[in-house]
C-alpha cells in the first residue's frame, strides 16, 4: 500500500512539474530561447505573493489576481527589451544573459529577504485532504495544483490551435521569415509568448510557495525539474509534458520511499535515463533536437 | 614564436607573416619577470594577500578552462562546477587512501578526465541550452551520489588528511606553489592547444561549423577532447581547490557560483580569448575586495555588468582593447604585414 501511496503522491507532484515546465516548454518551443533564470522567476513571484499582494489587500490563495497579471507584463517588457536583443545576437548570448539574470536574481533575494524560508499562507486549507482509502490520502492543495495545470495545457493548446494570436505565435516558430512576409509581427508575438510564459511560472511559483517553503536559492533546482520533466514528456510536446511531470514525480516518490537522500537522484537517473535511450522525449519529435 | 616566414611579392615588396606585432622577446621576458616573482610571492607579500592570491589562480584555471569549452568550441556548460568538485572529492579519496594531497593532484586531474568520456556520450546528444542544463543535471547528480558516500563524508563533509606533518608555513607556501603552478600549467596549455592543429579546427568550427565538417574536420571527436581536457582542467581548480580549504563539504565544492563565476570573469574579459579570463579574474578580484563588507552585492553588480557586457560588447573587454589597440600578447593566429611595416615595427 505504501507502494501505492508513492506512486499517487508523485503523480500529484507531478502536476506541479508540468506547471512550472509548461513555461519553459513554450518558450523553448517559439522562440528557442531556454530561459535559464525560469526557477528564479517563480522564486520572485513567490515573493510577490508574499510581501506584495497582501499590500493591495489580496492575500494567500487570492494573490494570483495580482501576481499573474504581473508577471505577463514583466514577462513581455523583458522580452521586448533585454531577450530580443539577445535573441538578436545568437542563442548563445541567450544562455549566457539568462544564466547572469538568475545569478544576480537569486542573490538581490538573499541581499532584500535574506536566506530565510517563506511560504504562501492559505490558513486551514493546507492540511484538508481526501481520504481515499485507511492509509492513502489526497491533499487538496495538490489536488487542486494537478487540476490547475491540466486546465492550464488544455487552455494553452486550444489557444495555440484555435485563435489567431495562437496559429501566428506558431506559424513564427516554424518559419518566421514566411510568417513576417505574411504580415506577422514576431516581435510581438514573441512578447505575447513570453508574456503566458511569465504568466504561468507566476502561478507555478505561487502553488509552490502554498506547497511547500521557498528560499531565494529555491529557483535552481526548480529549474531542473521543470526541464527534466520537459525533456523526459518530449521537447514540444503539450501533453507530453503532463506525463513528464507525473513520471518525473513518480521517480521522485519512488526513490524517496527507498531512501529519502535518493529522491532528486533518482529522477535525475530517469532523466539521464531517457536521454540516453530515447533523448527526443517519450512524446517528441526527433527534429526537435537540433 | 620566432617563426617568421618571408615571402617575396610581386608588386609590394616582401610580405611577413608572424604571430605577434610585439616582439616574441620583449613577451617573453616580461613572462620571465612575472613568473620570477609570482613564483617568490609568498615569501614576500603578506598571508592575506598569499591568501586572495591563490583564490584568483583557482578562478584563473576555471575560467580559462570555461573559456576554451564555451568561447572556442562553443559549448556553454553549466555543469563545470560538478569536475570542481569530482577534483576536490578524488584528492580527498587517494589522501584517505595515503597518498600525500599534493601527488593526489595529477591522480585527481585524470580522474576526472577519465569521467569526464562517458558522461560526453549522454550530454553531445543535447545541443545549445539543453546541453547546457543536462551538464547541470549531471553535477548536480554527482554531488547528490558524493554526499551519500560514508567514507568521504557524506553530506556533513570531511577534513583532508596528509597535511598535519607541514607547519603552517609551509602548507600555506606548497599549497600557493601548487595552485600557482598548475594556474601555469593550464593557461601554457591552453595556448599551446589553440596554437595546434586542434585549435585550427575549433576557428573553423566557430566560423562555420558546416563548412568544415564537409572540409573534413573531426568536429566531434575534437569537441569531446576539449570537454575532456575542460574536465580535467576544473578537476585540477577542484584539487587544489581542496588543499586550499582544506574541509571539504560538497555544497562547497559543488556549488554553483563556481560556474557563474567562470561564466562572468570569461565574459567581462573576453571570451575567445586567453588573456580575457585573466584579465576577467583580476576584475573580479578587485570587485570583490572592495565591496567585501557588502555581502553579495559584488556578485550582482558582476552578474549585471556581465549581462552588459554579452549584449553590447561581446568580445569583452580585452576584445575592446585589442580592437583599440591592435595587440595580443598571447597570440594564436597569424599576420600578415607588407614589408614596410615591418621595417617600421622593427625601428
Amino acid at each position: 500500500m505504501s507502494w501505492v501511496n508513492a506512486l499517487v503522491q508523485g503523480a500529484m507532484i507531478g502536476g506541479f512539474y508540468a506547471l512550472f515546465a509548461c513555461g519553459l516548454s513554450l518558450m523553448f518551443g517559439v522562440m528557442k530561447v531556454i530561459n535559464l533564470a525560469h526557477g528564479d522567476m517563480a522564486v520572485v513571484a513567490g515573493y510577490t505573493a508574499v510581501f506584495l499582494a497582501p499590500k493591495l489587500h489580496v492575500a494567500g490563495v487570492w494573490s494570483f489576481i495580482v501576481v499573474v497579471p504581473l508577471f505577463a507584463l514583466v514577462g513581455y517588457v523583458l522580452q521586448r527589451t533585454l531577450l530580443q536583443k539577445s535573441i538578436d545576437r545568437d542563442p548563445f548570448t541567450t544562455l549566457l544573459v539568462t544564466f547572469g539574470l538568475s545569478v544576480v536574481i537569486e542573490n538581490l533575494l538573499l541581499q532584500i529577504y535574506s536566506a530565510n524560508g517563506q511560504s504562501v499562507n492559505i490558513g486551514s486549507l493546507i492540511s484538508k485532504s481526501w481520504q481515499v482509502s485507511s492509509t492513502l490520502y489526497i491533499s487538496y492543495v495538490s489536488l487542486v495544483v494537478l487540476a490547475v495545470a491540466v486546465l492550464m495545457l488544455g487552455a494553452l493548446q486550444l489557444f495555440l490551435s484555435k485563435t489567431g494570436t495562437g496559429r501566428q505565435i506558431r506559424a513564427v516558430s516554424d518559419d518566421r521569415e514566411a510568417a513576417q512576409l505574411c504580415g506577422a509581427n514576431y516581435r510581438h508575438l514573441f512578447g505575447v509568448a513570453a508574456a503566458i510564459a511569465f504568466g504561468t511560472v507566476a502561478l507555478a511559483g505561487i502553488s509552490f510557495g502554498i506547497m511547500t517553503q521557498f528560499a531565494p536559492t529555491s529557483g535552481g533546482v526548480n529549474l531542473l525539474f521543470a526541464f527534466e520533466t520537459v525533456v523526459i514528456g518530449g521537447i514540444g510536446s503539450v501533453w507530453g509534458t503532463l506525463i513528464g511531470g507525473i513520471l518525473l514525480g513518480m521517480a521522485q516518490q519512488i526513490g524517496a520511499h527507498i531512501n529519502p537522500a535518493y529522491q532528486i537522484l533518482a529522477g535525475n537517473a530517469l532523466f539521464l535515463l531517457v536521454l540516453a535511450v530515447r533523448p527526443q522525449g517519450l512524446f517528441g519529435k526527433k527534429t526537435a533536437l537540433s | 614564436m620566432s617563426k617568421v616566414k618571408s615571402l617575396q611579392h610581386r608588386s609590394t615588396g616582401s610580405i611577413t607573416v608572424r604571430r605577434s606585432r610585439i616582439s616574441p622577446l620583449i613577451t617573453l621576458s616580461g613572462a620571465v619577470v612575472l613568473v620570477a616573482f609570482l613564483s617568490w610571492a609568498p615569501w614576500i607579500l603578506p598571508a592575506a594577500t598569499v591568501s586572495i592570491f591563490m583564490n584568483f589562480f583557482i578562478l584563473v584555471i576555471m575560467a580559462t578552462m570555461w573559456n576554451l569549452l564555451a568561447g572556442y568550441a562553443g559549448m556553454v556548460s553549466i555543469g563545470q562546477q560538478g569536475f570542481v568538485g569530482l577534483g576536490a572529492y578524488a584528492t580527498l579519496y587517494f589522501a584517505i587512501k595515503g597518498v600525500n594531497p599534493f601527488v593526489a593532484i595529477p591522480l585527481a586531474i585524470l580522474a576526472c578526465g577519465a569521467i569526464a568520456l562517458p558522461v560526453t556520450f549522454l550530454v553531445f546528444r543535447l545541443r545549445g541550452g539543453y546541453f547546457s542544463v543536462a551538464t547541470w543535471v549531471i553535477a548536480d547528480s554527482a554531488m547528490l551520489i558524493i554526499g551519500s558516500i560514508a567514507l568521504l563524508g557524506g553530506g556533513t563533509g570531511h577534513y583532508l588528511p596528509g597535511l598535519t606533518n607541514l607547519s603552517p608555513d609551509q602548507l600555506n607556501h606548497y599549497t600557493y606553489l601548487a595552485t600557482w603552478v598548475v594556474a601555469l600549467l593550464v593557461v601554457v596549455a591552453t595556448y599551446l592547444l589553440l596554437r595546434s592543429r586542434m585549435g585550427l579546427v575549433l576557428a573553423s568550427v566557430r566560423d562555420n561549423e558546416v563548412a568544415s565538417r564537409s572540409a573534413g574536420a573531426k568536429v566531434t571527436s575534437t569537441r569531446r577532447m576539449v570537454y575532456i581536457i575542460a574536465a580535467a582542467g576544473c578537476g585540477a581548480a577542484g584539487a587544489v581547490l581542496a588543499i586550499s580549504q582544506p574541509f571539504i563539504q560538497p555544497g562547497n565544492e559543488f556549488n554553483l557560483q563556481w560556474a557563474a563565476e567562470m561564466l562572468f570573469v570569461s565574459m567581462i574579459g573576453g571570451l575567445g580569448t586567453i588573456e580575457g579570463p585573466i584579465l576577467g579574474s583580476i576584475i573580479f578580484f578587485v570587485l570583490q575586495q572592495l565591496l567585501q563588507n557588502w555581502g553579495a552585492w559584488y556578485l550582482i553588480i558582476f552578474g549585471t555588468v556581465a549581462v552588459v557586457v554579452a549584449i553590447w560588447q561581446p568580445r569583452g573587454i580585452w576584445g575592446l582593447l585589442r580592437d583599440r589597440f591592435n595587440f595580443e600578447l598571447l597570440p594564436v593566429g597569424y599576420r600578415v604585414v607588407a614589408g614596410k611595416e615591418v621595417a617600421d615595427e622593427a625601428a
